[in-house]
């Protein structure tokens, strides 16, 4: 029944989002009709950014309104495209083939097989503990290239850790059994995401509209998205189990950690010599890792919080 | 018969879907293609088996439905799965590789090319599995097929990355990120001969492989 899986207040929530989409899209508009808008790079930028950001809140609705399988679906198949563009940028010799198709064919399906099954031991040791020992094994025991076997055995066990086993966390929410919260478990989830991507959102402005020139990251910007993430956190505490002062701390450890997702990310890009996951598409950049990054972060501490507190 | 055109639809859009999942490859959009779709002749780097899959998949539908990929008959009417596969579901052009007769080879495909259709070939003749060569030398005959068809442009393609998704004593595809990279048509100009426009060719070629994957093997020489 759609109105279990579909809480009133998860409607109210994206009701508002699609609203602030609507206020972007249409602001967006009206400065481009504007000539002195019309060739403006930073505004064509953020269209096509509220253009991906429509589009990503009308998949998660869907999935949310599926339920539980269809979060666990929607997250196997962004791991599985987060996954498929790290590796494009790791995969060098002929010796990484058998450890990446053990990580797409053998580990992305196992560990959310563990988490559809709501297997707790297993979904959280199963990469770190396992294939963590495991991959470096099958890259031993591959033929071709041995050089730099640390460098690429570590970029591999990267790789997974981030895009399967961190994504896979944010599904993994809607099993935990919180108390008084039975059914609602999908609100949490919301509240991870609507905060996560409010910090991203936030900095992203920041860092485009002024305060700072060319696209460095400052602190004050830093600071600025984290005090507006934790600030719509602690309005949101209503759709939680926690009270508005745990709502606001939850709030800030998310938004920290989505912070530093999307730089520790970045670094990443940048040793591989790129700026965005993925390739260009005609509009903007469809990465899936580069809109994940600080979920990938958050998930994870977020999940083991709730469990530990709140179950 | 019905039931054959069906098979076939369904074998080309499961490979479509297959490619498309593993490797990103999505077609072109019409408005960036810059040539027409009759009587052309695509000419990409070959690294592995399903390189004109590749190709195929990133022309628009318009340009898909006038391509014919240039096969190996020898390869391709071994089985009747393959016979299949490359008649109805590819509608390929099959030559006898290991004939003795090169002009017969580009009569069929000048005779081809004379239906208003395009076609797909790999000028290097063969697959390149040697990880330290970027791009083999081209075989004449991509000379000889411009010669008879001065009037036919010849569209350089780069496929990015299908080695990776694939190597060489490798059974099971990963899933990499590819690219198929169109250039500019050219056309065999007046008094060119056979050297300069296998250079040429070949330039147009590599100039649509990323810079990076260019100067990792100008390094290794």
């Amino acid at each position: 029944m759609p109105t279990s899986n579909f809480p009133a207040l998860a409607a109210m929530v994206f009701a508002g989002i699609f609203v602030l989409l609507a206020i972007a899209a249409f602001s967006g508009y009206l400065l481009q009709k504007r000539p002195q808008y019309a060739h403006n790079l930073m505004l064509k930028e953020f269209n096509t950014r509220v253009y991906s950001w429509f589009a990503m809140t009308v998949i998660l609705l869907v999935a949310f309104w599926l339920g539980r399988s269809g979060m666990i679906l929607l997250f196997l198949i962004a791991s599985y495209a987060a996954m498929r563009e790290f590796m494009s940028q790791v995969y060098r010799y002929r010796g990484d083939h058998n450890a990446v198709a053990t990580c797409f064919y053998i580990l992305l399906p196992l560990q959310y097989y563990f988490i559809w099954t709501d297997w707790h031991s297993m979904f959280t040791v199963l990469i770190p503990v396992y294939a963590f020992l495991l991959l470096p094994i099958i890259v031993q025991l591959s033929s071709g290239s041995k050089t730099e076997f640390f460098e690429r055995t570590a970029k591999i066990q990267w790789g997974v850790m981030i895009t399967v086993y961190c994504l896979s966390h944010v599904p993994a929410l809607m099993s935990l059994p919180i108390k008084h919260f039975a059914g609602k478990n999908i609100l949490l989830l919301l509240f991870m995401l609507v905060v996560v991507h409010t910090g991203d959102v936030a900095y992203y402005l920041w860092r485009r509209t002024g305060g700072t020139q060319g696209g460095r990251r400052t602190t004050t910007g830093a600071i600025v998205s984290i005090v507006i993430a934790t600030f719509v956190a602690t309005c949101l505490f209503w759709i939680t189990p926690f009270n508005p002062f745990q709502a606001a701390l939850t709030g800030l450890l998310l938004s920290v950690m989505g912070f530093f997702g999307g730089t520790v990310m970045q670094q990443i890009k940048h040793s591989f010599g790129i700026h965005h996951w993925g390739r260009p598409a005609p509009r903007g950049h469809s990465s899936v890792l580069d809109r994940a990054d600080s979920i990938c972060f958050a998930a994870p501490v977020f999940y083991h919080i709730v469990r530990y507190y709140w179950t | 018969m019905k039931s054959s055109n069906f098979l076939a639809m369904l074998i080309a859009r499961s490979l479509y879907a297959l490619v498309a999942f593993i490797t990103g490859i999505r077609p072109k959009f019409e408005g960036n293609i810059s040539f027409g779709t009759e009587r052309k002749v695509y000419f990409a780097n070959h690294a592995s088996h399903g390189d004109f899959v590749m190709v195929w998949v990133s022309l628009p539908k318009k340009w898909r439905d006038k391509a014919r990929p240039v096969a190996g008959a020898d390869y391709w009417l071994k089985s009747p799965l393959r016979r299949f596969i490359i008649n109805q579901v590819f509608n390929g052009l099959l030559i006898m590789r290991n004939g003795n007769d090169p002009k017969a080879i580009t009569q069929q495909m000048t005779d081809a090319l004379a239906q208003n259709v395009s076609l797909i070939i790999f000028p290097e003749g063969t697959r390149n599995t040697d990880d330290n060569i970027l791009l083999l030398p081209f075989k004449s005959g991509i000379y000889h097929l411009a010669r008879e068809n001065p009037d036919v442009g010849f569209v350089p393609i780069w496929i990015d990355n299908i080695n990776r998704v694939l190597p060489k004593g490798k059974v099971i595809p990963v899933p990499m990120i590819c690219e198929v990279n169109f250039g500019e048509e050219l056309y065999l100009q007046e008094n060119e001969d056979k050297d300069a426009f296998l250079q040429r060719a070949r330039e147009a070629m590599l100039a649509l492989a990323p810079a990076h994957k260019r100067a990792q093997y100008a390094e290794k020489g």
